[in-house]
Order: structure tokens, then sequence, then C-alpha cells
């Protein structure tokens, strides 16, 4: 229970942090915290499975996409 | 629309959404508080009628085979229109940036990774029946260990360890099979995706029978997929590392 209490709260405020972070490089790294305390609720309320879902895709696939469009992105905004 | 209008007109809907949100609320079901029969039900056959002793992984790949053959062409669809879509804005087609990485930790550190990554997924996959894990999350596991290389080498490395038409094959043929194991079940035991193999032994490999066949084709197709994004993401990426241009 008091497991439940700390996991359910660690990603309600990480949650609300990504949602508070402008920076878009900021907010990748912070939503990668909030994806890990996704996992931890996961495996606190007993779903493994969910969990390493969440695991697998938010700690490489989720980040990597948009840590590669930033990139990008960021290249082509630059005044020539 | 002045700020003033726009933040009258957010609090009103607002306060609305937030009272009917809350109105909601009341009615629920205390936590943890599960009325449905399906899953009861699931819980109990998935081992006695099924052998396999990830009940998750029995719903996955057996009762609910048929949703999981959606998802699989959903991620096969949207990793082809990345495909077409990224595709227009490359002009150079075969870029070779100087991206070596120059980190003596970043390349140690990835570099012992790599291995690590790449058996997890396989075991994930392996055990998709057995243990929590299954095709889905060994597959981008395994695509996980592709990344791990990226990072501790370069692209070039990446890119030669990963053709692009042998991990087309791989994709495709991991769809098909799904497809292929469903209508085997269609022939034999007159149904879409039933499982036709012999059942075997609850909590060993040598079990759940077919389930394993969906769950590695899925893992294939999975990892493929996943590969093949990153690919495209990263020659995207690679586009704007300094020195790409100038080389050609």
């Amino acid at each position: 229970m008091i497991l439940q209490l700390i996991s359910f709260t660690a990603v309600m405020v990480l949650g609300v942090l990504v949602v508070l972070s402008f920076d878009p490089l900021r907010q990748v790294m912070v939503n990668g915290v909030f994806g890990l305390s996704l996992v931890v609720l996961f495996v606190v309320l007993q779903a493994p499975d969910v969990g390493l879902s969440e695991l697998v895709v938010g700690t490489v696939a989720f980040p990597l996409v948009l840590l590669a469009t930033i990139a990008r992105t960021k290249e082509t905004q630059r005044p020539k | 629309m002045s700020r003033r209008q726009r933040l009258t007109l957010f609090s009103v809907v607002a306060l609305g959404l937030s009272g009917f949100v809350l109105w909601a609320m009341t009615d629920l079901r205390s936590f943890g508080d599960y009325a449905g029969t399906y899953g009861v039900l699931l819980n109990k056959v998935g081992v006695s009628e099924r052998h396999a002793s990830n009940v998750v992984g029995a719903i996955v790949f057996d009762f609910r085979g048929f949703d999981t053959l959606g998802e699989e062409f959903i991620l096969f669809s949207s990793v082809m229109g990345v495909a077409f879509i990224l595709r227009s804005s490359l002009k150079i087609k075969d870029q070779r940036p100087l991206d070596a990485v120059s980190n003596d930790a970043t390349r140690t550190v990835g570099g012992l990774m790599v291995p690590i990554v790449l058996i997890m997924g396989l075991w994930l996959a392996a055990y998709g029946y057995v243990t929590p894990g299954g095709g889905f999350q060994g597959g981008v596991a395994i695509a996980s260990a592709a990344v791990l290389v990226w990072t501790a080498t370069s692209y070039r490395a990446f890119a030669r360890l990963t053709p692009a038409p042998t991990l087309d094959a791989i994709e495709g043929a991991g769809a098909a099979a799904y497809v292929v194991v469903g209508l085997v079940g269609l022939g034999l035991d007159g149904a879409f995706l039933a499982n036709f193999l012999p059942l075997g032994t609850a909590g060993t490999l040598a079990s759940a029978g077919s389930i394993g066949l969906l769950n590695w084709a899925s893992a294939f197709e999975v990892a493929a997929a996943n590969i093949l994004l990153y690919r495209e993401f990263f020659q995207e990426y690679v586009q704007t590392f300094p020195g790409v241009r100038e080389e050609r």
C-alpha cells in the first residue's frame, strides 16, 4: 500500500514536471525519468509485462526518435 | 482574441470539464475492485488449457491473438509511413559522416552493454509465454542493442551491421509468418489462429503450443521494424552532423 502511494505520487509529480519543462531537450530527459516512474508503478501494481513494454519503449525508442528530431529541426532553424 | 478573452474562455471550459470529471469520479469503483468475469476466466484457463505460465502471453498470442495481428500491422504500416515521409527529404544517398566516438567511457560501457542487452532481448522473447516478457518487449530490446552499437561506435558501423534489405525481409517475413501460423490453425482446427501444436509442459520452453511460433514471429517483426525506424531517424540525424555536407 505504501509502495503504491509512493509510486503513484512519483508518477503524478514527474508527469507535471514533464509538462512544465519548456526546453525540448530537457523535456526528453525528464520524460525518461517519468517513464521510469511508470515502470515502477506497473511493477508495484503487479503488471510486469506492461512494465517491460514501458521500459523498452520509454528508455530507448521514444527518447531516441525525439532526440534525432530535435537535432534535425534545430539545424534547419539556424540562420545561414 | 485578446489574452483576457482567452483566459475567460479557458476558465469557463476548465471549470465545466473539471466538474464533469469530478462527477464521473464519484461513481468509480474503489481501487483494485475488479468485477469483470473475462479476466478471472482467462486467469484460470491460461495454464490449464494453454499450458502457458505467463497468462498475459496466452492472452496476447492466443485468446486475443487476432488483436495482436492488428497491432503487428499497425507497427508495420507506421514504419512504412516513416520511411516514405523521411525518404523524400534525403538528398544525399550514402553519407559517410565522421562521427566515431572519441569518449572512452561511452565506447567501453556501450560496447559492454551491447551483448548484455542483446541477450536480455532474446531471453525476453524466448520466455515470453513462461515468464513476463514476450515478442514485443524482446524485439524492442534487441533493437536497442543495435542502437547501442551506434552509441558506442559510429553510424558507419551501425549501418554496416543493419543492412536495410535484410531488415525489410525479416520484418515482412515476421508479419507474414504470423498470418501463416493463423492460416495453418484455420486449416487444421477450423479457426483462424487456433492453437494447433502439442501443448507440452507448462513452465518450460516446450509449452503453450503455437503461442511460441507467434511469439517469435512478432519478435522478429518488432526487432526489424524498430531498427528500420531508428535507421530512418539516424539518417536524418547524421545529415546535421558537422562535416557531412562538406564531404560531398
